[in-house]
């Protein structure tokens, strides 16, 4: 694996390099920058982008599809604003990816399954409101494991996913493509949706910053549903102030999700570059199991030291039902699953299977043909834990469960401000490695998974690399609604540390 | 074995998915070795435990009966598989 170095000068020979494909390595705020003071339209960075993912996408394929003519027509839109003076949004002119599991009018919305080909939604989830509202320019949507059950991208129903960093390897999941995407700089930054740690864990993977929300954070209206409890929409992003700045834009209540909070929406932003002295910093001893990769384990510890050389205070805590979160899980999301699921029908919208009898082989016929094999499994489990018989000793289990690993964390948000473990147990495996075994990939979540059980927010940051040259993430937990320490405290560890410069050697 | 061929069938029924003789069994073998791993809940004592269907405190929400802009039945019927006039159209449910 070749060395790599700061971006974005590393990321081409210097003979290839031209001022397109820098814009493409630019963060969010540095774009927002150029674009601010007129260095740059907002239909040349559009078109650096998209060269760039014809040069590049090849080879990772992180887009299901690319919508360059709405593209370009909302970047001709900013930048004819902009020549007139308006008053433009905080994300006027900027390109970002969307994870194929949000809803985006007139545009196709698949979640990567064959059931959902054709697609098309009459109308936006209001995170796009947003991001429209702020002038952001869709560049296109992202693939990912079939509506978000899984690990790795590779239970996608259209295309496998590569992980920038070594094409052989997985880029992480369920939001494989908007972590690959934007590590390979084929957007500026992206939205994913995060359930089990489908934000935070492909995050981890590729290198780059991914923030689940608080559940009611976020308006779920628009995002399709997997696990209602648990699921979140959230940002991926190159580095951490673009995370606080994405947050600014789609944080805050809708009418149209009733579990969105009326809670105020603090500025992401204010408390980046605050001093995070006598900052209390958890560490629970269960999230150092046996079988953890050691560079990993290295690579987190020494970020401990860069933290507390910072003044902040780290502390041991412990978590003690971190063992029962992943069984835990399986069950509440599955359940939660195969009733959402039930929805597609072949009735109102998606695919129906072609030669069908009465109205019940229809049914089955669709669903065997348009559901991939993780997803079949998931609504079995599901249906399995809700029938007569099993709901008290399965469902109802793990609702009983999901109370005591809620009040682990209550308690030991009690001691400290800031959780600290690593995102997940080994760097990006390879392509195929676990897909025989379900099991062995839902163990992969075994760090991020609590966090959804518990409701709380959680940010994924790289804080090394091994040997190889495969990213290593560390995660941050926070209290309740409270983003802005997480941020705060991501932002002082990045700023401290060069991790986030690298580019994939692509 | 925690859970039969027969009862693999019958979920399957429940979720109105058609699976095959082959993802059957290999369904089953999968399923079993699940429960099998989240059967370790049960060395957890939970009977005073609540249950938590959401981890944040919900309330119902209300708002007012007004009438307000939604979608057309063009809009509305515009991914349907099969349509006839302003309806979904589904294989026949009732008898002669």
């Amino acid at each position: 694996m070749p060395l790599t170095g700061p971006r974005p000068s590393s990321a081409f020979p210097a003979s290839l390099k031209n001022e397109f494909m820098e814009l493409t390595a630019l963060t969010i705020h540095e774009l927002q920058e150029r674009l601010r003071r007129r260095e740059v339209t907002a239909r040349q960075v559009l078109t650096a982008f998209l060269k760039r993912i014809a040069q590049v996408d090849g080879r990772i394929q992180a887009y299901m599809a690319v919508t360059g003519r709405e593209a370009l027509s909302q970047a001709n839109r900013i930048d004819r604003l902009r020549r007139d003076g308006a008053q433009l949004g905080p994300l006027a002119g900027i390109p970002l990816a969307i994870k194929d599991v949000i809803c985006t009018r007139g545009i196709p919305t698949t979640c990567s399954s064959k059931i959902l080909e054709g697609f098309i939604p009459p109308y936006d989830a209001t995170v796009m409101r947003c991001l429209y509202q702020a002038g952001a320019v869709p560049l296109g949507k992202t693939n990912m494991d079939e509506f978000a059950m899984g690990s790795s991208t590779e239970n996608s129903g259209y295309k496998i996913t590569h992980n920038p960093w070594d094409l052989e390897r997985v880029p992480g999941g369920s939001s494989g493509g908007s972590a690959a995407a934007t590590a390979a700089d084929l957007c500026a930054g992206s939205l994913g949706s995060d359930t089990g740690g489908s934000i935070r864990q492909p995050a981890a993977f590729c290198g780059i910053v991914g923030l689940k929300p608080t559940y009611g954070r976020v308006s779920r209206y628009g995002l399709v549903a997997f696990a209602s409890s648990l699921d979140q929409i959230g940002p991926m992003t190159k580095d951490v102030r673009d995370a606080a700045i994405l947050m600014n834009v789609i944080a805050g209540h809708d009418p149209c999700d009733s579990t969105s909070v009326t809670l105020p929406v603090p500025d992401y932003s204010a408390l980046l570059g605050r001093e995070i002295g006598g900052v209390r910093i958890g560490i629970p001893d269960e999230y150092f199991i046996e079988g953890m990769d050691p560079e990993v384990q290295t690579g987190i510890r020494k970020a401990i030291e860069v933290l507390e050389s910072l003044g902040a205070k780290a502390e041991r805590i412990s978590l003690p039902h971190t063992e029962y979160a992943v069984a835990t899980y399986y069950l509440v999301a599955t359940a939660e699953a195969s009733s959402n699921l039930a929805r597609y029908d072949g009735v109102k919208y998606g695919a129906r299977a072609r030669e069908t009898g009465d109205l019940l082989s229809m049914y089955k016929q669709t669903r065997r043909t348009g559901f991939g094999a993780e997803v079949k499994r998931r609504i079995m489990l599901g249906t399995y834990a809700l029938s007569a018989g099993y709901y008290d000793a399965y469902y109802l289990k793990a609702l009983r469960v999901r109370t005591l690993i809620r009040k682990d964390f209550e308690e030991a948000f009690q001691r400290c401000e800031v959780i600290l473990t690593p995102t997940a147990p080994t760097p990006a495996f390879r392509l195929g490695e676990k897909t025989d075994d379900p099991l062995t990939m839902y163990l992969s979540d075994i760090f991020t998974i609590s966090a959804n059980l518990a409701g709380i927010p959680g940010i994924a940051l790289p804080c090394g690399f091994t040997r190889a040259g495969l990213p290593i993430g560390l995660q941050l937990l926070g209290k309740p609604f409270d983003e802005a320490t997480l941020l705060q405290v991501a932002y002082a560890y990045e700023q401290a540390t060069e991790w986030h410069r690298r580019t994939p050697p692509l | 074995m925690k859970i039969t061929r027969r009862e693999v069938e019958h979920v399957a029924r429940l979720a109105r998915l058609g699976l095959s003789e082959e993802e059957i069994e290999r369904m089953r073998a999968q399923l079993d070795a699940i429960l099998n791993y989240v059967d370790k809940l049960n060395e957890l004592e939970t009977r005073d435990v609540p249950p938590t269907s959401h981890a944040i405190p919900m309330t119902n929400v209300f708002r007012e009966d007004a009438v307000r802009p939604c979608l057309s039945q063009e809009e509305a019927l515009a991914n349907a598989p099969d349509r006839a006039e302003a309806f979904f159209r589904v294989p026949r449910i009732l008898e002669e």
